[in-house]
């Protein structure tokens, strides 16, 4: 995976991007739920007010607050606070403030004359405690402060005696208040500054019930713009993972394969086809899902976790420890469950395999399994794969049911948790209802991410299988490398083919598959090879076009070394014709044409008649427009050998390799096929692979090979006298009567 | 029968083996979620056989059900019951914050709803594991006698039936599509249950905190499902683009690397690269925008959740003020809101789960249905002691009913007689073969064996008196002493290395790593051809059977081994009646009977001599060997 992050590298930008806009979202949905505290605390509890800091006051009720500020205090509240006087209104000022505020028609009234969250923020530290010790004086007198010395006559108002008082008196009065203030719980003084913040509204004439609904609203609709914009960062951040995930899956496909077009047999052999076709393919999907999962989720993760963790920290310390455990719990019931599933999950994909094993076997030996009358066998068979593999699949199952219930329980252990300890926070008044409700929702969104998380940690080994698979492709070093100066074969060359001393073994294999050949291949010429399976004819000739290069000696042509010049202009002197047919999905005149696209009609036609496949062309509908699908799977062995035949030949090339090629084409045919390329090849140089001996009878040179070396070199004639391995070839295909006639 | 992975190759032509399509497993790929898209036919009918498979099991299905409610409804009640601890707490507070006298937060009133709320909680958990728990069982069970049943289904089909169909088909009916048909039942029969549970529960709850919210939710709701189905319908056109395009890619990627050896050296890599770079670009397009949509679904939900939630918060703060619900209500509606949109989406998406379940569980009973061999004569009868004699008496036959390829045949085969059949590749020499051995029914006339027509036979009494090897040879993953034994499964271990002695393996197997116990690989590819060949001799040794029938090497092994495998069948055709599908010319000069066969008929029978003597096709197939080194 980190092999991986390097070729991130130019989506940077957009990265820190998608950094930025899960911030902001984290941020939207965290705060969320603390708009839901402030309805439930403010909204409900407060009916819509703030703080100790109302709006208007009576100048009466002013005056009996002013008693328990000090002279600080006080200078700081007529700072702020405006006189609204009957008498020293305009008319026009009057009438419209007493629609406001109808006890002006009463008294004077102050109003508050400033809107800086500053200056609010410390009035309210001034105005709660004396609200407090008012409210409490109006309830239950004024003994509460004066240690039970004052009792007051029947009738007088506790606040005409306070404001009569010496001021030493009163500043001790003062000082008692403030001190049994110091001892009651914050929430407790903000509760009763609110409730007489409320009751002094009602005394001026506002109606209470509109600012209620008026704060509710209000937050209510900052909450719709936050879920809007959450929503927004959301949508952007899928947008441009997408794009990211999809860029990144782009690239890095046709990274893979320029690289593997660059691959020799070698790195083929290394990887094997099939499993560079997974790496191009489905490694890098792969790769683009988890992408766009760690982009989205993963880093959204930790940024909501720490943001809980400090928003709900900002609710109340004293039971975080919940989030702590809750967490804790999530990530063990993860693990259990991963570490307990784990191994029956490696072992699923193993038993997947036998059962399509066992199946393949019995249809692909349909006709065995009846003839032996094996069908119960079978079924047992079949049957243990499947008892085997059920089982498998059921305990993983039942594992993975686990996970939901016990996750359940998780979350609502943890919500009960938070109720009940909630509920002790908010008994001693370190913390309001709404508050603990905001802590649930964050406890829960914080337990999603870690879910969410782990989830992706369970994804993540697959994909790092798939990233190591494809960062193997992108590191392997090529074997075969064109030469820094290369040496050129020039316009008009003689296809000499010389072989000195050529030894060779697959990389990394212990074994020599050819040793010490040498022959010399004469332009104008056929040079035939034959031999046994694993004889190494066929590894022999794929040394030319240098789909692998010599382990040692050399190979020349025209007398220069091929490993002296480019595989480009090397390859232009070759026509080859694979042993197995490779066609490309397309037309066969754009298959014929795939080694010489400037070949005209005529040629292409030439080609065709030459390799014996005018015929059929001809005899199909669209001719030469016939379309091949992949692989020419449309075409009969037959058919495609004579096109793969053809595409050499409109080449003309120096040097023609018929590996094989004849194989899938029949007697008579392939005699045709012979005569009219005789023909053709004129001074090329031709090399023939082949397995019946009388496709190869009449070559100029026969060389037999036998476990990689030469036995035998010479014409037919002069191999059935002196070459014992070619003479047991030929007397096993053909009788003796047929050889000599 | 629909061929789905359009691979009309026939079966039993060297056609590669097909892997499941897709990969299997938990977790891999998204069930239902993107919908496969693929309806079944025949819905009812269906659904009707899979209730078949389900009916043993109903006891535990109705188990499952009743669990599922009730877990179902246990999560439904608990956020109502905590929400009246957090109102108990909200009014102790209250009351307490006024100076009411003697208020406090009453705790024994919370604690017992704390203690209430646990055991609830448990209990519908633990609901809730049993439930998943028996069904996994459940789907588990269903899931192994589908395949059980496919895999004797098999066996009983006639060899016909493989003619037309990929056996990568019948491979991926016993994987994807009983897997699919498993785990959809695992999820879709008790989601239904409790998503449905869900919805009326909620519902009910809601409407019994406040009708007034509960409708302002149901108006904004429904826009979320509006949303999600628009999504998912362009999230599925551009899932199938992606697919398209990634099919492009992938084939031309899978073209020139099996083709890399042909692109170098013709020098095509640049070619290559600019088509594939075409191909690349409209992948990229059709994959990011699958991906977005795929991945929009999740904010928008979740915003339509919020304005939900904040529906809820603004409703609930004013109702609450005006004394119509409690705090705690608020708490709990928010719970059910959330809770509420999770069932809608998976109702939403059960019709497609159950859809893609049909589709796959329709291709299953489809196969199960398919018409099987004809049944055996109820009075069969039993050959005591096989001399061998074979007797073709008007013989007429075609794969398919109008097209005859076999007319009028008539052959006898004497005890001990080498019947020899030739003809070019295609030529449809193993048809006698399948006649032979009752893969297929003729359509006049009668095949005899010892003067008993082979259909008053049991079929497995008429196959095992006969031994075949076939070019193909045919063993399994398993070690090359059960490989051998195959032949006849009730031999001993000495038997087995006396056959394999006669066939001339005995001292290859030796010569192997871990001898007689060397398990041959999944492949079959870490013994040569000319060994396979040897073994399936050896097997045929085994049976020991009256009538032979053999498939001469074509394919090039070494001399040593081809002269091992000539002895060896040499040995095993002594004193037994055979029927040899021959490519060399020793073999058919030697041959009492020569059936010489071109696309698909016998054109010509004799022997060597009177075939030459007649000048016809197998004369001119005889001569066309030699006129490549005859000038003229």
């Amino acid at each position: 995976m980190v092999k991986l992050i390097k070729y991130l590298k130019p989506f940077a930008g957009q990265i820190f991007i998608i950094f930025l806009l899960l911030f902001t979202q984290a941020m939207t949905d965290l705060s969320l739920p603390s708009y839901m505290s402030r309805i439930v605390n403010v909204g409900i509890q407060q009916g819509g007010i703030r703080n100790a800091v109302p709006e208007v006051i009576r100048a009466s009720e002013m005056a009996k607050l002013t008693l328990f500020m000090d002279d600080n205090a006080q200078a700081a509240v007529s700072d702020d606070y405006i006189l609204l006087d009957k008498d020293k209104l305009s008319p026009d000022d009057y009438a419209q403030y007493l629609r406001d505020y109808p006890a002006l028609a009463v008294g004077a009234i102050y109003k508050l004359d400033t809107s800086e969250p500053a200056e609010i923020d410390k009035l309210d530290g001034i105005l709660g405690g004396p609200m407090l010790i008012v409210t409490t004086i109006q309830q239950g007198g004024i003994s509460a402060f004066t240690g039970g010395e004052l009792v007051l006559p029947e009738g007088v108002d506790p606040f005409d005696l306070l404001a009569q008082m010496p001021s030493a008196q009163l500043a001790a009065i003062r000082e008692m208040a403030a001190e049994q203030l110091a001892s009651a719980p914050e929430s407790m003084i903000t509760q009763s500054a609110v409730g007489y913040v409320a009751a002094e509204y009602q005394a001026i004439g506002i109606d209470v019930g509109h600012i209620q609904t008026r704060y509710i609203l209000s937050v209510g609709g900052r909450m719709l713009l936050l879920a809007l914009l959450g929503a927004a960062c959301s949508i952007s951040v899928g947008f441009i993972s997408a794009r990211i995930a999809a860029a990144f899956a782009r690239d890095t496909r046709r990274k893979v394969f320029v690289r593997v077009g660059n691959f020799s047999n070698s790195e083929f052999d290394k990887f094997s086809t099939a499993s560079l076709i997974t790496r191009s393919t489905n490694d890098i999907q792969q790769i683009q899902m988890v992408l766009v999962m760690l982009l989205r989720f993963v880093f959204y993760a930790p940024i909501i976790g720490i943001g809980g963790v400090i928003m709900a920290l900002g609710q109340n310390v004293s039971i975080s420890w919940i989030i702590a455990a809750a967490v804790m719990a999530v990530l063990s019931l993860v693990s259990v469950v991963f570490l307990v599933s784990m191994p029956k999950f490696k072992l699923m994909q193993k038993l997947v395999d036998r059962l399509n094993l066992v199946t393949r076997e019995i249809l692909t030996g349909l006709m065995v399994v009846r003839a032996f009358n094996t069908q119960g066998y079978e079924e047992r068979k079949f049957d243990r794969a499947n008892v085997n593999l059920t089982g498998n699949q059921l305990f993983v199952n039942r594992v993975m049911v686990f996970m939901m219930p016990a996750m359940m329980l998780i979350m609502n252990g943890v919500m009960l948790s938070v109720i009940w300890f909630g509920a002790k926070q908010v008994d001693l008044g370190a913390m309001q209802v709404g508050n603990m409700m905001a802590f649930m929702q964050y406890t829960m969104q914080i337990i999603m991410a870690f879910m969410m998380v782990s989830m992706v940690f369970i994804m993540l080994p697959r994909a790092a299988v798939s990233a190591q698979r494809i960062s193997e492709v992108l590191e392997t070093e090529l074997v075969i490398n064109d030469p820094e100066n290369p040496q050129r074969f020039g316009g008009d060359i003689k296809g000499q083919v010389e072989f000195q001393g050529v030894s060779f073994k697959y990389p990394e294999a212990e074994d020599y598959v050819l040793r010490d050949i040498s022959f010399i291949a004469q332009p104008g010429q056929t040079t035939a090879f034959i031999g046994g399976t694993g004889s190494g004819k066929s590894t022999l000739v794929n040394l030319i076009p240098r789909f692998y290069d010599v382990t040692e000696g050399k190979i020349l042509i025209n007398n220069i070394d091929i490993r002296d010049v480019t595989q480009h202009d090397l390859r232009d002197r070759i026509g080859y014709i694979p042993q197995r047919t490779v066609l490309f999905s397309g037309t066969i005149e754009s298959n014929i044409k795939y080694a010489n696209e400037n070949a005209s009609g005529g040629e292409v036609e030439k080609a065709a008649e030459i390799a014996q496949a005018l015929d059929f062309i001809q005899k199909s509908e669209s001719g030469f427009e016939t379309t091949v699908a992949q692989g020419g799977a449309n075409l009969s062995g037959g058919q495609k050998q004579r096109l793969s035949i053809a595409r050499a030949l409109v080449k003309r090339p120096e040097v023609y390799i018929f590996d094989d090629s004849f194989s899938s084409i029949d007697f008579k045919t392939d005699a045709a096929l012979r005569r009219a390329l005789k023909k053709e090849t004129g001074d090329s140089t031709v090399l023939i692979v082949g397995q019946r001996i009388s496709t190869i009878m009449n070559a100029d040179q026969i060389i037999v090979l036998d476990k990689g070396r030469i036995v035998g070199k010479g014409t037919h004639k002069t191999l059935m006298e002196s070459c014992e391995v070619y003479r047991e070839l030929a007397l096993s295909q053909l009788s003796k009567e047929e050889l000599i006639s | 029968m629909s061929m789905r992975q359009g691979d009309s190759s026939q079966f039993g032509r060297g056609t590669q083996p097909r892997g499941p399509g897709r990969p299997f497993g938990p977790g891999g790929g998204h069930p239902g979620m993107m919908g496969s898209g693929e309806k079944p036919r025949n819905f009812k009918n269906t659904m009707k056989n899979l209730i078949q498979y389900l009916k043993p099991y109903r006891v535990s299905i109705i188990f499952v059900l009743v669990l599922s409610i009730l877990s179902t409804v246990f999560s439904i009640i608990g956020p109502k019951i905590m929400g009246k601890a957090t109102t108990k707490l909200f009014e102790g507070l209250v009351a307490k914050v006024s100076h009411v006298p003697g208020a406090a937060i009453d705790f024994t009133y919370i604690g017992h709803i704390v203690l209430a709320l646990i055991g609830l909680y448990a209990f519908g958990s633990l609901c809730a594991y049993f439930q998943g728990y028996i069904m996994a069982g459940v789907s588990m069970k269903v899931t192994y006698n589908l395949r059980k049943s496919i895999s004797e289904k098999i066996n009983r089909l006639p060899l016909k039936y493989f003619d037309t169909q990929a056996y990568g088909d019948v491979l991926s009916r016993v994987t994807n599509d009983v897997d699919t048909v498993g785990m959809n039942l695992n999820q879709s029969l008790s989601q239904i249950v409790s998503s449905v549970t869900m919805i009326i529960g909620v519902l009910a709850m809601m409407f019994s905190i406040s009708w007034l919210m509960t409708v302002v939710v149901l108006l904004v709701l429904p826009m979320s499902s509006v949303f999600v189905t628009f999504v998912v319908r362009r999230t599925q056109i551009y899932f199938k683009r992606q697919q398209d395009y990634l099919g492009h890619v992938n084939g031309h990627v899978e073209e020139m690397y099996s083709g890399h050896n042909v692109m170098k050296a013709f020098n095509g890599e640049e070619k290559s690269i600019k088509q594939f770079d075409g191909l690349n670009k409209e992948l990229y397009g059709a994959a990011w925008r699958s991906q977005f949509f795929s991945g929009i679904m999740m904010p928008v939900t979740q915003f339509i959740g919020n304005l939900g939630y904040v529906a809820v918060c603004i409703m609930g703060g004013y109702l609450a003020i005006k004394r119509t619900i409690e705090v705690g209500d608020i708490q709990a509606f928010i719970q059910y809101v959330r809770s509420f949109t999770m069932p809608i989406a998976q109702v939403a998406n059960i019709a497609n789960v159950i859809q893609s379940a049909a589709a796959a569980a329709e291709r299953v009973f489809e196969f199960l249905a398919e018409e099987e061999e004809t049944p055996e004569v109820t009075r069969p009868v039993k050959l005591d002691r096989v001399t061998g004699r074979v007797t073709f008496n008007e013989v007429y036959f075609g794969y398919i009913p109008d097209k005859t390829i076999i007319s009028c045949f008539s052959a006898d085969v004497k005890s001990g007689q080498k019947v020899a059949i030739v003809g070019p590749t295609g030529a449809g020499k193993t048809t006698i073969v399948k006649l032979l051995m009752r893969f297929y029914d003729v359509n006049k006339g009668s095949i005899m064996v010892d003067g008993v027509d082979i259909r008053e036979l049991r079929r497995r009494d008429l196959r095992s008196t006969f031994g075949m090897v076939l070019q193909d040879a045919w063993l399994f993953n398993d070690t090359i002493r059960e490989n051998i034994r195959y032949g006849r499964l009730n031999a001993t271990d000495d038997e087995v290395i006396a056959a394999a002695k006669t066939a001339y393996v005995d001292h290859f197997i030796h010569a192997l790593p871990h001898g007689y116990d060397m398990e041959i690989n999944e492949e079959a590819s870490n013994i040569s051809q000319g060994q396979k060949q040897l073994l399936t001799i050896a097997r045929a040794v085994l049976a020991d059977p009256k009538i032979l029938i053999l498939d001469e090497a074509t394919s090039s092994v070494d001399t040593r081994t081809e002269v091992l495998i000539q002895q060896a069948m040499e040995q095993l055709l002594k004193g037994r009646t055979s029927f040899i599908i021959a490519h060399r010319l020793s073999t058919i000069r030697n041959a009492d009977i020569i059936l010489v066969m071109n696309n698909g008929e016998i054109v010509e029978q004799g022997n060597h001599r009177e075939l030459l003597a007649a000048n016809g096709f197998y004369a001119s197939l005889y001569y066309s060997q030699f006129e490549s080194y005859n000038p003229k």
